[in-house]
């Protein structure tokens, strides 16, 4: 199937009106944008439809938009038929503050993990989540670091997050730092 | 004179050697450089090749062990993360001494290309843990990293029995065994 008639099917299948969604069905990988609570229907629907068979879930990003008004968190979610060779990204868009998702493991089960990077480096909470902890960062990483306002930590364990003059430092007092044939 | 030669002549001559006990207990320790099975990123990629048969580093005396407590040189070969560094720090804090570090490339070194933006990465593993010899490269090529071998075993031999080896070494900012909890 194209990317218009997949995007069509989910529009009619969900009786979307105009101006509750947006999509792009030219783009090199087609777009649709669905009001947030109808991302689990939709991704059961997606999956389930004998002629959507969406079997794969590639990848599930975030974005920031915190100059956005109302300021928003979009979850993005790519999503092939390996057997029906189409495929097709479902965009949502939640409220920045305290952004939580229904989970869409009971669907996929790949979106565990993806979640969880989610969550680590945003901080959105899929509801239902079997376990959502953080995967990438230390477990008591502060904050939820590619969040645009994010202030960088100076230390953790005592360690310096900054980069500072140090390496700099020692080259301008003449000490020695490198060992090799191109140093 | 190095210390093969030296006995050999004087062996040869009366069979009696004399030497000094440092420059022995300096050539065993620089002869038998048990590295750290231990990398990290595409670094450990070369220092995987320079282990392998083109460039074989057992010919330097370097056998990696499977842990810290038979190792004497620890090769930090790649990006080091916050989360790691603890781990790193443990492995350090469980070597034997003497011990030696080796920083194997630019993400070791000072952070390498996640130095401005990387809120993850320790900029520069010497931040956590005192370094003898760094090693520049992204990676470094296994010529560079066996270069670096060798001058830390020429800094092996300058070194006195009577030296306390953990003399001159930057202390370590980074957290101690029972608070790396992370």
């Amino acid at each position: 199937m194209t990317g218009a008639a997949i995007i069509e099917r989910i529009v009619a299948r969900f009786g979307l009106k105009e101006g509750s969604f947006e999509s792009d069905a030219e783009a090199k990988d087609p777009w649709i944008r669905l009001p947030w609570d109808q991302l689990l229907a939709a991704a059961e629907f997606l999956k389930g439809d004998g002629d959507l068979a969406f079997d794969t879930l590639h990848c599930v990003s975030g974005v920031d938009w915190p100059g956005d008004d109302p300021p928003a968190i979009e979850v993005v979610y790519h999503l092939t038929s390996l057997t029906k060779k189409h495929w097709i990204v479902l965009k949502v868009r939640v409220e920045r503050a305290g952004a939580s998702l229904p989970t869409l493991e009971t669907v996929w089960k790949a979106a565990n993990w993806h979640e969880r990077e989610v969550y680590d480096l945003f901080g959105v909470r899929f509801e239902g989540h079997s376990d959502l902890r953080r995967i990438l960062l230390p477990s008591d990483w502060p904050g939820h670091p590619l969040l645009r306002d994010w202030e960088w930590p100076e230390t953790w364990h005592k360690i310096p997050v900054k980069a500072g003059r140090q390496m700099t430092d020692r080259a301008e007092s003449g000490q020695m730092t490198g060992v090799g044939p191109f140093d | 004179m190095d210390l093969i030669g030296a006995l050999g002549k004087s062996l040869g001559r009366d069979n009696v050697a004399l030497t000094t006990v440092s420059a022995v207990v300096n050539w065993a320790r620089l002869s038998a450089i048990w590295p750290m099975t231990f990398g990290l990123a595409c670094c450990a990629i070369e220092m995987m090749a320079t282990g392998a048969s083109r460039f074989d580093w057992d010919r330097l005396g370097l056998i990696p062990r499977a842990t810290p407590r038979q190792s004497d040189c620890m090769i930090v070969a790649g990006t080091v993360t916050h989360k790691m560094a603890i781990r790193i720090k443990t492995l350090y804090d469980q070597m034997p001494e003497p011990k030696y570090v080796i920083s194997m490339g630019s993400c070791a070194n000072n952070g390498g290309p996640y130095w401005q933006y990387g809120y993850h990465v320790v900029k520069g593993v010497d931040q956590i843990i005192p370094v003898d010899i760094y090693v520049p490269g992204c990676p470094p090529r296994p010529e560079a990293l066996l270069y670096g071998i060798m001058a830390l075993q020429d800094r092996i031999r300058e070194k006195s029995l009577l030296d306390d080896p953990r003399e001159g070494r930057q202390p370590a900012t980074g957290p101690q065994l029972a608070e790396s909890a992370g």
